[in-house]
């Protein structure tokens, strides 16, 4: 008869740091802490030893001292004479500006092509897959300086536009694309305005509650209320009326040519328009690649079925086809917006204003202060970064499919 | 009955027809351009619009193209032949191809030096690329890197030896001990190889890279498009086993080494290249002791290559988490430690999966390769906006000399995806 008994209880021993897996991790950890803690002391050494060779210390006082370089396009108010903490806040408004519009444009870029590339149009396909292909695997930093080297070597100078018989002539009369950059008109608010941008914001509310409204009648009783007359009516009547009514309060300064210059208007500068474009171009072509994907995702079974069921081709498009690509398409298009905000670090090369320009740039040049001004660089990058990765989780945590 | 059928009908068919031809609009290229270019009215106004386009691209471009003017040593003289007429100066190009490709600090006798190293690189990727090929030709392949230091810096040829030998000395003893254990194998081959390197760097003599039979090049006289090319290649290449160590650590049961991993990953993940850069450039050097002097290509090496190697570690990452759960527990059921579950078994399959991500990391990455003219370093971009649309016969010739760069990446960024491509359906070995 046996007797099953417990195997003896072995005491710790040290060669189980090495030869028990329960242990061993505790080992590997310990020697890698060793290690981390060698380089860090090691790289820290080096660090005050180079430091008080060159008579340098870490500090950040020097940001606000006066920066004493000027930026021709600031969203705030920005002299020589303030600070290098407002230059580099004037370049982080920069850098999100750039961003944002980018994202924007990029998004509808990619979209159109995206969808265009699964055109039943031959010609159109290969007309899309060649632009994906040609913005695709042909660096960025190359397309930004074509596209300011456009701007500023074949657009027209200001002169140009002198004279009876200009070389160059507005565009509708508005707008003037100069090699010193864009001239946009500018709105002027006159008394009034605010009543009429009120109106403007209400007849938004007001198109999407009578669309909620229309959708609820349709689910409640089935009653079918025409969606795109109406809609287009309150979006647009109420603005125009009260426009008139107040007695036009809002104008537009438009651009004039004054001396060598155009005055008035606002000036958007060619490196601005370089950057925003080429970042819009090269990234809308790695959108339409995402769109595609999304939209081949969504198996041939579900258009058929709805199909089948009696839906007409957009609303198959709306109802089945859409909410499904979508799942698939955000993540990579968020992903996309990350690397345009971080692409956008490429303005260095053109010379637009934004945080690494202003921050990483002449800063850093003016005060010396590489270690102070790279960390807080990656300091904002990093923040931006995690937050719209933080976004795309809850964005990931709300789409999953819900499986039981 | 039938006499009567004979007399009712006049005429009965005994043959068959021979099928008569399809409509004409229903076959050939008629049907094709119905089908792909005039299905619906708005498909023919796209089509429409798509030949607009297409005319306004070709009726800009190819004029200037075939016009171009190919034999001119100034733009000025260039302007002179094309009289006012609407051409290209690709003269630029044929006077100045080798700073586009070499930089203008290369010594141009020894351009056959890079341009073997180029030729030799085909040789040495090819076994790597086409697995078809001849397994023995991979042993090629390990010797590559060396013989290209060699001939690109030029030099002793003591330096890339006694490097080769560290590293050969390493993988014997990694093979002899791999066998008891992983950890054994990797060590001692590390400290055979830092031995090796230690003696080699007694017995190299001072000053011999002065008579050496390949003159020596130092690294700032490196630029052009060999400068993309040589970043490219060495960081894609050192930074595939670092990646593969990061997604590891990254999965790793121990919170210290995860940790580590995680915080390394998003933080360089989260910064753009050009703030690497700038700390290559500006910041490095504080990290060093103040006598060591690590020139800016290897500085740049070091920070591109931590850049790639947390993107290629997500990717690799990915094609981890894809593998069924099924293939760790059957490594752990076969009794397979840590290590050789990993290498036999999870590994080569989640490689596998990785590579069109890895090969996208790659092309990315080369694209990149381009930052480091912000930084006052002399590639293709660098040397275009800096040497040679400063001097004062090529200044004002920008469309000539960006259209070159573009389609020099092109070339290479399309036949790379288009090998991922390839590979992708080679690899595919489910059954669809």
């Amino acid at each position: 008869m046996t007797t099953l008994t417990d195997p003896p209880r072995e005491s710790f021993r040290l060669s189980m740091l090495i030869n028990d897996t329960r242990y061993r991790s505790l080992t590997f950890q310990g020697i890698t802490l060793l290690v981390l803690i060698i380089a860090i002391a090691y790289l820290a050494n080096n660090l005050l030893t180079n430091l008080a060779a060159a008579g340098l210390n870490i500090a950040y006082d020097f940001l606000g001292d006066p920066a004493g370089y000027d930026i021709n396009q600031a969203l705030v108010e920005y002299n020589s004479r303030s600070s290098h903490a407002r230059a580099a806040l004037v370049g982080v408004l920069n850098t999100l500006l750039v961003a944002f519009l980018a994202c924007i444009t990029a998004t509808v870029f990619g979209v159109i092509a995206g969808v265009l590339r699964l055109s039943n149009n031959w010609l159109v396909r290969k007309l899309m897959s060649f632009y994906v292909e040609i913005f695709r695997n042909i660096p960025v930093l190359i397309w930004i300086i074509i596209i300011f080297t456009i701007m500023t070597a074949v657009m027209p100078a200001p002169r140009a536009f002198r004279g009876d018989e200009p070389e160059a002539t507005m565009l509708m009369g508005l707008f003037a694309f100069t090699n010193r950059g864009v001239y946009i008109p500018a709105p002027v608010w006159g008394p009034g305005s605010m009543v009429v941008v009120a109106t403007f914001i209400a007849s938004i509310i007001g198109v999407i509650g009578y669309r909620r409204y229309a959708t609820k009648l349709l689910y409640d009783t089935g009653k079918l209320l025409p969606m795109g007359w109406p809609s287009l009516a309150i979006f647009f009547l109420p603005t125009i009326l009260m426009f008139y009514i107040m007695g036009r309060p809002i104008g537009l300064d438009v651009p004039e040519l004054g001396g060598f210059n155009f005055r008035g208007g606002i000036q958007v500068g060619a490196p601005l328009i370089a950057l925003w474009f080429a970042l819009s171009i090269y990234t809308g072509a790695f959108i339409a690649e995402n769109v595609r994907a999304g939209i081949q995702a969504v198996s041939k079974g579900q258009t058929e079925a709805a199909s089948a069921l009696g839906l007409r081709p957009g609303r198959v498009m709306k109802l089945v086809v859409l909410p499904q690509a979508l799942r698939v398409i955000i993540p990579p298009l968020i992903s996309q917006y990350l690397n345009i905000t971080k692409n956008s670090s490429l303005a260095i090369a053109v010379g637009y204003a934004d945080i690494t320009a202003t921050l990483g740039g002449i800063t850093l040049n003016q005060t010396g202060r590489a270690i102070e001004c790279v960390l807080l660089l990656m300091l904002f990058y990093l923040t931006i970064s995690l937050l719209i990765s933080a976004v795309m989780n809850v964005y990931n945590n709300a789409v999953k499919l819900k499986e039981r | 009955m039938s006499d009567t059928h004979a007399h009712s009908v006049a005429f009965v068919r005994e043959t068959e027809i021979p099928s008569s031809p399809p409509p004409y609009a229903a076959t050939g290229p008629v049907k094709w351009l119905r089908e792909n270019l005039f299905a619906t009215p708005a498909n023919s106004l796209l089509t429409i619009a798509a030949l607009y386009v297409i005319w306004q691209i070709l009726s800009g471009t190819m004029p200037w193209i075939l016009n171009g003017i190919w034999n001119t040593s100034s733009l000025a003289e260039c302007r002179q032949v094309l009289d006012g007429a609407v051409g290209a100066c690709f003269s630029v190009l044929t006077e100045r191809w080798n700073q586009l490709l070499f930089g203008f600090q290369y010594p141009s006798e020894l351009y056959w030096r890079p341009t073997l190293a180029l030729g030799l690189l085909f040789v040495a990727a090819a076994p790597v690329l086409f697995f078809d090929l001849p397994r023995k030709l991979l042993a090629f392949t390990a010797v590559y890197p060396f013989i290209a230091f060699w001939l690109i810096w030029g030099g002793t040829i003591l330096t890339p030896i006694v490097a080769f030998a560290g590293v050969a000395a390493g993988a014997v003893v990694y093979q002899r001990l791999v066998t008891g254990s992983f950890a054994y194998g990797f060590f001692g081959g590390i400290i055979a190889a830092f031995i090796v390197w230690t003696v080699g760097g007694w017995i190299i003599p001072d000053g011999a890279s002065e008579t050496a039979m390949l003159t020596a090049v130092p690294s700032r006289d490196l630029g052009g498009f060999m400068l993309n090319m040589m970043l490219g290649v060495t960081c894609v290449t050192l930074s595939i086993p670092i990646g593969i160590a990061l997604a590891l650590g990254r999965q790793s049961s121990m919170p210290l080494i995860k940790v580590v991993c995680v915080v390394f990953i998003e933080f360089v993940r989260g910064v753009p290249l050009i703030t690497l850069l700038f700390v290559a450039s500006v910041m490095l050097a504080y990290f060093f002791p103040p006598e060591s002097s690590l020139d800016l290509f290897l500085r740049v090496v070091i920070m591109i290559t931590m850049f790639s190697s947390a993107y290629i570690a997500e990717v690799i990452r990915g094609g981890l988490a894809a593998l069924p759960k099924g293939q760790y527990e059957a490594a752990d059921s076969l009794g397979l430690d840590y290590p050789q579950a990993m290498r036999l078994i999870i590994l080569p399959q989640a490689l596998k999966i990785s590579i069109p991500g890895i090969v996208n990391i790659a092309v990315g990455l080369f694209k990149d390769t381009t930052l480091v003219s912000v930084i006052g370093m002399f590639d293709i971009v660098g040397m275009i906006r800096g040497p040679i649309l400063a001097s004062t016969e090529w200044n004002g010739v920008y469309w000539e000399l960006l259209g070159f760069a573009s389609v020099l990446f092109f070339v290479v960024c399309y036949g790379i995806s288009q090998y991922s491509q390839w590979l992708e359906r080679r690899l595919a070995t489910d059954h669809r």
